[in-house]
């Protein structure tokens, strides 16, 4: 195997070309699949016409909140561009400088004092139907969030005001009087008067009064608390149920890892077998010299060597970046090395089947990346049937395992790596064995 | 004379098909025997399998692959290495005890030696042939089996091809080839083995050939062929 092996290495060496591709494309492959799936979706350029009057407000008994809050929430939201008036922000819809343009009309704290009508934004938008899609799906989004800030201060107020009845005192509020005596201070005031007071009419009348001024005291205060759940009436406490909880960085570092661990062994291994063809070489080696599963165990070695070498480096690379528990490095070696066999033994299996390079780098390519995205299918989003088949396909290839090989020793993530590690290995003997079928005939 | 190889009742079946029939025949040293027939008669086929590339179904060949020496049809050899690259890798496989003498001594054998450090891919179709041959030769082999050596080869390139075997043979090394270029057969070859359809026809030297089929000694080998298989081929022939 020593001088086979150096055979290789030395072709490797003279084709710096291939090598550099094969090294180069997976990676950047890996780290766009990585990039495009620990970003969020990046916040849009909306232009914002603001049309409400300076100063223009919403009443609610004594509190005020100014209408210009909500721009700015809105604001919050978006990459927002102002523009004085909708012709402008129509015409950078149309020329594409921003996504959308939403219009706050400026009729928008009359209704809102209203209670009786709804306040309307205009939503302007351009574009295919994607971006059609991305503008909805991202508008509404922020004009829920803006919404949901803009209520959170108006229920502030709300509770501001009732605070101010129930405490009495100096409320601060213009126009409002000094020394307020509180609704919840009556009782108590009250009952001193009520105990100088003789028996009869007059007392009994006081009597009823402090026994309201005491209910409705305990009524608002529970009205306060009612205020502050209904502005965020459910809220998700959200559990896992195995493993660690995953950061969708540190996913996307493995995610993307088992990206280039799969094409550059994948790719090496069909190549280097399918080479041996195409040399018309085979022939010869295998009349005596060397035996079909140590020419294959060879080649599967060579690229797992090489793949796991790569992804380690990938790895420790990115890990420089993002924050990796260093402390289980040793069961990154082990995911490696298992998701690199299992690799190796596909690569192989596609070598000694398509019989040219070409024919085996385009099926290696072909297989790899559905199988990449097939992986990446989360449970929910498809129905049920076609989800089993994609969980039957991945589970005869090598991907989803070594994934899930990675996850769990980098980031703690079920299954447990046993799991993933056994399977890999059964893979890797089944590929074998699909090698070794495919290499029958040396010509 | 003992035979250095010996090959009886070869039969290779590929299904339905049957590429090879009962092929039997011997090979003395230093001896050259042409195989010769249509395209699909089994000749890469019985070169294949004397060369221990294939399993034959049915019959036995003397010697293993480690005492066989052979030199596909098309250059069996790594484009990205070097001629002495080639045959240090196939010296190193075959085990030799010196590897680098062995080297040496194909390369000069080959006229090679100026040329070693090209990358194989780089030379002509002549000189790859040459070395798709000296690695055929590397572990001494007393039979080389050839398959159509000359094929892709110009008329120059061809001569010295054959001189260089002729050199092979004058130091007792016996050779088998399969050849289209009859011409050749009757310059270099010892012996024909007539193939068609999978059966042997004929095993004899080229005048058998023109006398079982009506020529006259010294005429034209091809034609004789031609009228041999016409006749022969679709009823079968005991060998001569």
């Amino acid at each position: 195997m020593r001088w086979l092996l150096r055979k290789d290495l030395l072709i490797l060496r003279r084709s710096r070309l291939l090598v550099a591709l094969l090294i180069v494309y997976p990676v950047a492959i890996a780290l766009l699949i990585g990039f495009a799936i620990s970003r969020s979706p990046s916040r849009p350029h909306v232009a914002i016409v603001d049309e409400t009057p300076p100063g223009a407000t919403v009443k609610l008994g004594s509190q005020r909140v100014e209408v210009s809050r909500y721009a700015q929430e809105l604001f919050s939201q978006v990459l927002s561009v102002r523009v004085a008036t909708r012709s402008q922000a129509i015409a950078k819809v149309k020329s594409g400088e921003v996504i959308a343009a939403v219009v706050i009309p400026p009729n928008i704290a009359a209704r809102l004092s209203s209670v009786t009508e709804q306040a309307q934004l205009e939503v302007l938008y351009n574009g295919d139907a994607l971006e059609q899609s991305l503008v909805r799906s991202t508008l509404d989004s922020a004009i829920a969030q803006a919404n949901l800030g803009f209520s959170e201060q108006i229920q502030q107020a709300a509770a501001k005001a009732i605070s101010a009845l129930l405490e009495g005192g100096s409320s601060g509020i213009l126009g409002a009087p000094e020394n307020l005596i509180g609704l919840s201070q009556i009782p108590t005031k009250l009952g001193a008067i009520i105990a100088r007071q003789p028996r009869g009419h007059a007392r009994a009348e006081l009597e009823r009064v402090q026994a309201f001024a005491g209910f409705a005291a305990e009524n608002l205060t529970l009205s306060r608390h009612v205020l502050a759940t209904i502005s965020q009436p459910i809220k998700a406490r959200s559990r896992l149920l195995r493993g660690r909880r995953t950061p969708l960085n540190t996913f996307a570092v493995v995610v993307a890892v088992s990206v280039s661990l799969m094409f550059v062994c994948v790719l090496l291994a069909a190549g280097g077998v399918a080479l041996e063809r195409e040399e018309r070489a085979l022939g010869r080696l295998v009349r005596g010299l060397v035996s079909r599963e140590l020419l294959l165990a060879e080649k599967g070695l060579l690229a797992a060597g090489a793949s796991f070498l790569v992804a380690l480096a990938m790895l420790a690379g990115v890990g420089a970046f993002v924050s990796l528990d260093w402390s289980r490095s040793g069961l990154w070696l082990l995911a490696l090395a298992f998701g690199a066999l299992a690799f190796g033994a596909l690569g192989v299996a596609i070598g000694a089947l398509a019989r040219e390079v070409r024919a085996a780098s385009l099926l290696a390519f072909l297989l790899s990346l559905p199988l990449a995205f097939l992986a990446l299918v989360p449970s929910g989003s498809v129905s049920g049937g076609f989800y089993d088949a994609i969980r039957v396909v991945s589970f005869a290839f090598p991907f989803k395992a070594a994934l899930q090989a990675l996850d769990s020793a980098v980031n703690g993530a079920a299954p447990a790596i046993g799991a993933s590690i056994a399977h890999l290995a059964g893979l890797t003997l089944a590929f074998g064995a699909l090698a070794r079928l495919g290499l029958r005939r040396a010509e | 004379m003992s035979a250095v190889l010996s090959v009886r009742g070869l039969a290779k079946s590929y299904g339905e098909l049957e590429a090879l029939r009962e092929v039997s025949f011997d090979l003395q040293a230093g001896e050259v025997i042409a195989v010769v027939g249509p395209n699909g008669a089994g000749k890469t086929t019985l070169l294949s399998i004397v060369a221990a590339v294939q399993q034959p179904s049915a019959g036995s060949v003397s010697r293993g692959a480690r005492e066989v020496g052979w030199a596909p049809q098309q250059p069996a050899l790594y484009s990205k290495l070097s001629v002495a690259e080639n045959l240090e890798l196939f010296a190193r496989l075959e085990k030799l005890a010196d590897p680098h003498a062995a080297v040496r001594r194909m390369l000069e054998q080959t006229g090679l030696t100026e040329r070693a450090r090209e990358p194989v891919g780089h030379l002509s179709g002549g000189n790859r042939q040459r070395v798709n041959v000296a690695l055929g030769l590397i572990a001494d082999p007393p039979v080389l089996v050839l398959d159509e050596p000359s094929a892709s080869l110009d008329p120059a390139q061809r001569e010295r091809l054959w001189e260089f075997i002729g050199s092979l043979t004058r130091t007792g090394t016996a050779v088998i080839f399969s050849t289209h270029h009859l011409g050749e057969a009757q310059h270099h070859a010892d012996r024909l083995l007539v193939l068609a359809d999978g059966r042997l026809l004929l095993d004899g030297p080229p005048g058998a050939l023109l006398a079982a089929a009506g020529e006259a000694p010294g005429e034209d080998l091809e034609t004789a062929l031609v009228r041999y298989l016409a006749e022969h081929a679709a009823v079968g022939a005991p060998a001569l």
